[in-house]
């Protein structure tokens, strides 16, 4: 049994990995989210003003965009990562998007949908005469 | 199912080990000594409290996205206001998510300083977080007068009521960890890197970084897709 087997992979989200990492590359690790980071913030301003993209795509494609960064964030600034002493850490992130999902999507929609079934406003209002 | 069975126990692989090093580390088998599997024992003091940070964390990004579905309903409810595209400052809010951002990576440069045990540098490092901290919410807190100013308050139209409700919320959050930082570099200077100390650091580099993430889900749905609506 080495000393490297306690470190197999020993790190919760925040954790570098676990002492056996140098200054060097800690540093490394931050300077490679930081530029990944703002090269899609980049890319997101940049997506608001340019032609290239068909004008109704472009809400899409900024939600492409900051899905991508959220990614980075976890993964070189919260280290997220697939180490077996993580894996709890995945599954409530798992869980989390879930409720975030249903939260902000069945809003979305249900609110959406009854848009959609009210008698318009100018209606109701001669209605009330 | 007998294969395993008739294989020596090391060359079992873990069902549990995701990803890295399945080939080589399977010789390990059952005799992982990562924490929480196979022989590892129970998860160090530092793992189950990031976990319970992170819990939180969750919780709390739970919480900002019922103010992210409460915006997104009333983004179109502008009623006699102004829309978002005539109140909202693309410099502004350019600056602002820069400076979030390389507040961000200098927390992140403070854990590694931590971890090299540098008085000096996790000192720098927090400064350098707090300063970056304070820029932003004086932007922020500027921005807001502005419009204020305009007439584009909160009572001026459901659109504005939650606009000012989420962002301002995020503001009170980097307010929050300001004051939270500034008490962290008193404890860093006063105790040292004690073990509680430098958990307390793990926890709250953690919650500077998923006010990061809070951001960018902020400006991408409030400013850039409300400007283009």
């Amino acid at each position: 049994m080495s000393d490297e087997g306690w470190h197999d992979g020993d790190v919760g989200p925040g954790f570098m990995e676990a002492g056996h990492r140098s200054v060097g590359e800690g540093i490394r690790g931050y300077l490679i989210g930081l530029i990944l980071a703002s090269a899609l913030t980049v890319a997101s301003f940049y997506t608001l003003h340019t032609p290239l993209i068909w004008q109704p795509a472009i809400p899409v494609a900024l939600i492409v965009l900051a899905v991508a960064q959220i990614g980075v964030h976890l993964v070189f600034f919260l280290h997220i990562t697939t180490a077996p002493d993580n894996t709890n850490n995945v599954l409530a992130l798992a869980f989390g998007v879930l409720i975030i999902a249903l939260l902000i999507g069945g809003s979305l929609w249900i609110m959406a949908n009854l848009n959609q079934n009210m008698v318009p406003m100018h209606q109701m209002m001669q209605m009330q005469r | 199912m007998s294969a395993t069975e008739v294989l020596p126990r090391a060359s079992a692989p873990d069902p549990y080990r995701l990803g890295r090093r399945g080939g080589l580390a399977g010789g390990a088998g059952g005799r992982s000594l990562a924490t929480g599997h196979g022989e590892g024992g129970p998860a160090s003091k530092r793992v189950i409290v990031g976990f319970g940070f992170w819990i939180f964390l969750l919780s709390d990004i739970v919480m900002f996205s019922a103010f992210f579905a409460a915006h997104a309903v009333l983004q179109p409810a502008t009623g006699d206001g102004p829309h978002g595209r005539d109140i909202f400052n693309p410099v502004s809010i350019a600056v602002e998510t820069a400076v979030l951002l390389a507040s961000s990576f200098t927390c992140g440069l403070s854990a590694v300083a931590t971890e090299a045990r540098s008085q000096l540098w996790t000192q720098v490092c927090l400064f350098v977080t707090g300063l970056l901290g304070l820029c932003f919410v004086v932007l922020e807190a500027n921005d807001f007068a502005t419009m204020i100013a305009q007439g584009a308050g909160p009572q001026r139209s459901a659109f504005l009521s939650s606009f000012f409700a989420v962002v301002g919320l995020h503001g009170m959050h980097v307010s929050a960890g300001l004051l939270w930082l500034g008490t962290m570099m008193a404890q860093v200077f006063v105790k040292g890197f004690r073990d509680n100390i430098l958990r307390r650091l793990i926890c709250f580099n953690l919650f500077w970084h998923a006010l990061d993430i809070i951001w960018v889900a902020l400006f991408t749905v409030v400013y850039l897709i409300g400007a283009g609506r």
